[in-house]
């Protein structure tokens, strides 16, 4: 009986231990991937070359997004607002629902899924093949040469590819709202530009996807760089990248709310 | 991929991000609106403010002048202290009313200014003397309550 109690308190240290060993590992890494982007910087090519691979062929899949987003909420928008007799109150609800919360985290979520997950299997299976050992053979540093490159340009990425995305929902709630239901254009551009505020609501946006960029660029380098280096090891660090990052914006999303919005 | 192709996709995929962000800023957000120039402050006193928010808008003839900037407890009087940042290009008289007003039957609140005949204008950091509070629709509905009640009563 009391083995058993031990042997259930020992697993449960071990998984508490694993964890928190993993954390720290992750945080060293992350300063580990900081301290060596001297490389990453000055042979620009390099992050630019990543720059292409995460943000430029995301670019369909967040614009084709952004625009049926913005659709959506024009059309749902509207069905609401009409009932209270305030339909041209629909480019506020557009603009500032996609620009406060719906722009940064969807096309984080995105993010994730589409370059978060081949930056990981990327650098998994580069480790997996073990060019990262040749490298260091070599006296490369496969940090400086293959993590911080891949990390700086989702951090580049991510804010304009919200942006994007913000812009295209404008843009579709216009579409949908202006030029199919007929909502009067001069209200909906006025009464939108009355309401959103340049430094509250659209700078907060730009921040919060600045941070969702950081989350989900370490999630996914980190992840590559720890996976098990089998075919198996890299499938599962794939999906750990997906469903870790898409938590982590979820949570950070709540935290920087609350300290941005609070409506005092 | 060669180098010229791949600095020619990045180069367009930063241009139409930085064009987005402007076109947030200037079509959607009220950059090219009301931010910048020069404000003023300005005080006035309320026995209730109702539901008045810090960055409400100050109109006056229906235009936004300035925005709420602070509001405080005067334990001394027992009234509410509303700062206000007015926009430089608007001067008014000594004697401005300030109103709190409702938008709509359910909208915002905002503080109205309706303008005197003084010559001499507020300047900047001055108090406005002549202030009315906001309409507390739960005071309506019992005043009114109650003078049906008081009618009823002397008909009996």
């Amino acid at each position: 009986m009391r083995e058993r109690l031990f042997a259930a308190l020992r697993w449960l240290g071990k998984r508490a231990n694993d964890r928190i060993w993993r954390l720290g590992f992750a945080s060293r890494f992350f300063l580990m991937t900081l301290l060596y982007s001297g490389t990453a910087l000055r042979r620009f090519f390099l992050t630019v070359r990543e720059i292409y691979f995460t943000g430029a062929l995301s670019l369909i899949i967040i614009l084709v997004s952004g625009l049926f987003v913005g659709m959506v909420l024009g059309l749902q928008g509207y069905d609401t607002l009409q009932r209270y007799g305030s339909s041209e109150a629909l480019g506020v609800l557009v603009a500032l629902s996609l620009v406060r919360e719906l722009g940064p985290v969807v096309a984080a979520l995105l993010f994730a899924s589409r370059a978060g997950s081949a930056i990981t299997a990327e650098i998994g299976l580069m480790k997996a093949t073990e060019q990262l050992s040749a490298m260091e053979m070599m006296a490369v540093n496969p940090i400086a040469r293959v993590v911080a490159p891949r990390f700086w340009a989702g951090v580049v990425s991510m804010p304009l590819l919200a942006a994007l995305f913000s812009a295209m929902g404008v843009f579709g709630g216009y579409l949908v709202g202006v030029q199919l239901i007929g909502v009067d254009e001069g209200s909906f551009w006025s009464q939108m530009q009355a309401s959103v505020d340049f430094r509250e609501d659209i700078m907060n946006g730009v921040i919060k996807s600045f941070v969702f960029g950081v989350i989900v660029s370490w999630i996914a380098v980190f992840e590559g760089y720890d996976a098990e280096p089998t075919a198996e090891g890299v499938s599962g660090a794939t999906t750990r990248t997906v469903v870790t990052s898409s938590l982590a914006i979820l949570a950070a999303d709540f935290i920087l709310t609350a300290f941005m919005f609070r409506g005092v | 991929m060669n180098r010229l192709t791949l600095d020619l996709w990045v180069g367009f995929f930063v241009a139409i991000g930085l064009a987005s962000l402007l076109f947030l800023a200037l079509k959607v957000g009220n950059l090219s609106a009301s931010t910048g120039g020069e404000t003023y402050r300005l005080e006035a006193k309320f026995d209730n403010i109702g539901g008045l928010k810090v960055r409400a808008p100050v109109k006056s003839a229906g235009v936004v002048v300035g925005r709420v900037s602070e509001i405080r407890f005067d334990s001394d009087n027992y009234v509410a202290v509303v700062a206000m940042q007015v926009d430089g290009r608007y001067k008014f008289p000594r004697d401005t009313f300030a109103t709190i007003l409702t938008s709509g039957l359910l909208g915002e609140q905002y503080i109205g200014f309706e303008v005197g005949g003084d010559p001499e204008m507020l300047k900047a950091g001055d108090v406005i003397k002549k202030t009315q509070s906001a309409v507390v629709i739960e005071k309506l509905i019992s005043q009114f309550m109650f003078n049906k009640a008081a009618e009823t009563g002397d008909q009996q």
